[in-house]
């Protein structure tokens, strides 16, 4: 089926075979691997992106269901050679990962946890960063990431 | 994942006109591909990359929200249409307020990606998390395969049930919302392909497993749920869901409790029970509320309640310790539905 996506602002036509998932279309035909895969299968929070401004789990979106929305991945966050997004220098600045895979889903999940107004206290972040596994068990500095980066995106 | 024909209505109408073409019609023989209704995706994808469904044709019914996304609350009760997502639900003021449990028992599932994907309709129609279900490695599933056998009577079943089950099939129901649903009294909205409507109490939707656990709900082919209507109530002010799990957070439930009550000066005029995590479908715990009216609640008259609500309990090996568990469940739920200012 030819679909029409809409990510990071920039529109891509494409055909695609009914079953691929949001997921295995950014990854294997945009070529846009920072979203990455885990589980597959909704467990591990890995690929999550932003449609429409609201974290998902980009593994269980079909490309073609996936149409009609603004999709946001870790590469749309900051330009080649712009600042980077504040949540991004928080986990840099915390070191809030150790092998990585888990981070763009952690960094996307975070920004919208923060958006949501869900960042209000560990105990909260913990909640709900609850989503996004980290097999590192980088748990406690992703807590402190997150509060790094919270009083800079509400510019306070 | 097997390919299927993918279906995209605009409208309801046009969504069951679909649904019809997969229905049998009476005297005929031939028997249509199965369809699917696809909601959030968060269960049904996951079914289809583990190939235990396989349907022919997916109904998306996104473009339903127009009709079918709404919460009104107002004093008479709560409507939900089906494709509120469960964030929404879980978030939205007069749930917060009026209906603590019903918040509650969202919060309390899946993750937030989840609760921002999946719909309160798919939501209630989640399929059993029994690794013998979801594994079709396993020769022997009587809801998978009718007449195979069960490989978790004497399997890892420590997530399953101990109510409600049969000699055919222990698998659990594992959501939390719909045991809310169940102890309210709420009613269901169903359309028919031919575009019948029909309001059913939430309590008929699903099915003991019985003889026939391939059979799980009493929806007709190609029917639609629409929405939920939650009747208010003293007890849905007064009320809270316990969950009970294995890790803390983003986990199904081993034993989950619902209470709502109408208390007068410690007396409980009315209650409303349910229970999940334990269940073959959602529950709704009749003999805890029936020890519990008229009755001065204290530990006594708690324990006696779950006592009650446990009483046809019936466990296999790695289960056994689930009764125990979900009776101090439903009395730490009791005691701190009891102590709430509402």
């Amino acid at each position: 089926m030819d679909v029409l996506l809409k990510v990071n602002g920039t529109e891509h036509r494409l055909a695609v075979d009914v079953r691929t998932t949001l997921l295995d279309a950014l990854r294997e035909r945009l070529e846009l691997t920072g979203t990455k895969k885990g589980c597959d299968l909704g467990q591990c929070g890995a690929c999550t992106v932003l449609m429409d401004g609201r974290r998902v789990l980009s593994c269980f979106i079909l490309a073609v269901a996936a149409q009609e929305a603004e999709i946001a991945t870790i590469e749309g966050l900051a330009g080649e050679n712009a600042p980077l997004h504040p949540m991004q220098q928080a986990f840099l600045d915390q070191d809030a990962y150790q092998c990585g895979y888990c981070t763009p889903g952690q960094i996307l999940s975070a920004i919208a946890c923060v958006q949501e107004g869900h960042a209000n206290s560990a105990d909260q972040i913990r909640e709900y960063m609850s989503g996004n596994l980290c097999r590192c068990a980088a748990y406690p500095k992703i807590v402190a990431a997150v509060q790094q980066a919270k009083p800079l995106m509400e510019g306070s | 994942m097997r390919p299927f024909s993918y279906q995209h209505p605009r409208s309801t109408m046009a969504a069951l006109a679909l649904a019809a073409q997969h229905v049998a019609r009476p005297g005929e023989a031939r028997r249509p591909a199965p369809a699917r209704y696809l909601a959030g995706g968060t269960n049904l994808l996951d079914l289809m990359k583990i190939g235990v469904d396989h349907p022919a044709t997916l109904i998306d019914i996104a473009a339903l929200r127009q009709e079918h996304g709404r919460i009104e609350a107002d004093e008479s009760g709560l409507s939900l249409g089906a494709l509120v997502r469960m964030a929404e639900a879980a978030e939205h003021p007069a749930v917060l307020r009026d209906y603590p449990a019903i918040a509650q028992s969202l919060q309390l599932a899946a993750s937030q990606q989840l609760r921002n994907m999946a719909t309160l309709g798919g939501n209630v129609l989640q399929r059993t998390r029994c690794n013998y279900f979801r594994d079709p490695s396993w020769p022997a599933c009587n809801k998978r395969m009718p007449g195979s056998g069960c490989a978790a009577m004497q399997g890892v079943n420590r997530r399953l049930a101990v109510l409600g089950v049969s000699e055919h099939c222990i698998a659990h129901y594992p959501g939390d919302f719909a045991n809310v649903l169940a102890a309210f009294g709420a009613e269901l909205d169903l359309l028919a392909p031919d575009g019948t409507a029909r309001r059913i109490p939430f309590e008929e939707l699903h099915r003991l497993p019985g003889g026939t656990p391939h059979i799980e709900t009493n929806l007709q082919p190609g029917e639609l749920i629409t929405g939920f209507r939650v009747p208010a109530g003293p007890w849905t002010r007064r009320s809270l869901y316990l969950k009970i799990r294995d890790r803390d957070s983003y986990d199904f439930a081993q034993a989950s409790a619902v209470v709502g009550l109408d208390l007068q000066d410690g007396v409980v005029r009315e209650a409303r029970i349910g229970l999940g995590g334990l269940v073959a479908k959602p529950w709704r715990a009749h003999a805890a509320e029936a020890a519990l009216n008229g009755q001065r609640l204290d530990r006594a008259v708690a324990e006696a309640a779950a006592a009650a609500a446990f009483q046809d309990a019936v466990t296999h090996g790695e289960n056994a310790f689930k009764p125990e568990l979900g009776r101090r469940t439903l009395v730490r739920a009791l005691l701190q539905a009891a102590a709430m200012e509402a």
